[in-house]
């Protein structure tokens, strides 16, 4: 906790708080993301409205009551003595409230489901779950971005605190926030999940990738959430 | 970015080797690390070839038909007239001996890494000759 506050009291010295990625993309790639006709992105959330419909999400919850839902996210869950994403909640839900068999984590309809529920809540600051519960994860998922890894040796906060602005190659390294996930990548020509995100940094230092349920995620995303709070919720963003 | 991720992936050709033994005399490895001098020419293409030697990632050079080049190191251009063949050849095995936190990957050391890749496991990022090319072209870079 001590970091959050030594890093805040430096950003407000700056006079500057978080910068989202979508403030150094090109003008166009801008347009693209505002113009809901022109975002791909918005081809899943039209998927996950028809699903959120379709698979009874509103025989308990109106679309208004998922406004600021993704802005919290990840939250405590008590059942898990521990943090869960919104996906996590998605599957649980399924799974617990309706009986119905798991999405594949990270499926297209998985995806979809989350850029509806997450496009509820675009334009709203993140404001990260306050449970002091969470600290213990918090407290991991900053270790974990300052860890350097792979044969490559080096950390997240090495290339996203350390070296935002400057370039690798021909790209200039943003600070690496999550406000607009799931969102559609250039590179991926598809629509990804923060953890993919993560996935291809591990792999981009020749690291090991965590397993696909491995708690260091959610810590990375829980740690995530509060680095970016404040940050409007972008979903579905676009980046190159 | 797209680029510059691709490029950490795509040079899959294992150095399998573990590396070789060598001596450490003040900031400089002085000798050569196969015995022999390394081959400039090759040494260029290691240092401009993204995939291999990553070099252009994070610095820039006196390479004008590399377009994307990274700023988050010192030009290589002077690198010869800065550095000795040693001193450069310490800073490619292994810059954590000389600055612990420096942010460049210890391009000959297998140690002190956290959850290396399966496929890189063992490995090194340049092999003891590649080294040597990258050295013998570095000391050419005299402006």
């Amino acid at each position: 906790m001590r970091r959050f506050a030594t890093l805040a009291l430096a950003l407000l010295a700056l006079g500057a708080g978080p910068r989202s990625g979508f403030e150094t993309m090109t003008p166009e790639l801008q347009a693209m993301q505002r113009d809901d006709f022109a975002n791909p992105g918005m081809l899943w959330v039209a998927e996950g409205e028809a699903l959120f419909q379709r698979q009874g999400c509103t025989g308990c919850h109106t679309p208004a009551q998922m406004v600021g839902v993704a802005a919290r996210y990840p939250v405590f869950d008590a059942g898990r003595d521990g943090p869960i994403d919104l996906a996590g909640r998605i599957a649980q839900c399924r799974e617990q409230r309706q009986g119905a068999a798991p999405l594949p984590t990270e499926s297209p309809e998985a995806l979809a489901l989350a850029a509806y529920v997450a496009n509820q809540s675009r334009g709203l600051p993140l404001a990260p779950d306050p449970d002091p519960r969470l600290d213990p994860a918090r407290r991991q998922g900053e270790a974990l971005f300052r860890e350097r890894r792979g044969q490559l040796n080096l950390s997240c906060a090495q290339c996203h605190d350390d070296n935002a602005g400057r370039r690798l190659a021909g790209s200039a390294i943003p600070e690496g926030h999550a406000n607009g996930y799931p969102l559609y990548r250039l590179e991926w020509q598809g629509l990804g999940s923060l953890r993919r995100r993560l996935r291809s940094c591990m792999v981009g230092v020749r690291s090991e990738p965590f397993p696909p349920d491995a708690p260091e995620y959610l810590a990375l995303e829980a740690y995530l959430a509060m680095r970016a709070r404040g940050l409007v919720v972008e979903t579905p963003a676009i980046r190159p | 970015m797209r680029a510059a991720c691709a490029a950490l992936l795509l040079w899959a050709a294992p150095v399998l080797a573990q590396p070789a033994a060598f001596q450490v005399v003040g900031d400089t490895i002085p000798a050569s690390l196969t015995g022999t001098p390394g081959d400039a020419a090759r040494g260029r293409a290691i240092v401009t070839t993204r995939q291999r030697g990553l070099c252009l990632l994070c610095h820039s050079g006196p390479f004008p038909e590399e377009p994307f080049q990274g700023d988050l190191a010192p030009s290589l251009a002077g690198a010869g007239a800065r550095l000795t063949k040693g001193q450069l050849r310490l800073r490619l095995v292994d810059g954590r001996r000389l600055n612990p936190a420096t942010l460049m990957p210890a391009y000959y050391s297998t140690e002190g890494l956290v959850r290396v890749g399966r496929a890189w496991q063992g490995r090194t990022v340049l092999s003891a000759e590649e080294i040597e090319d990258v050295v013998a072209f570095l000391v050419t870079l005299q402006e």
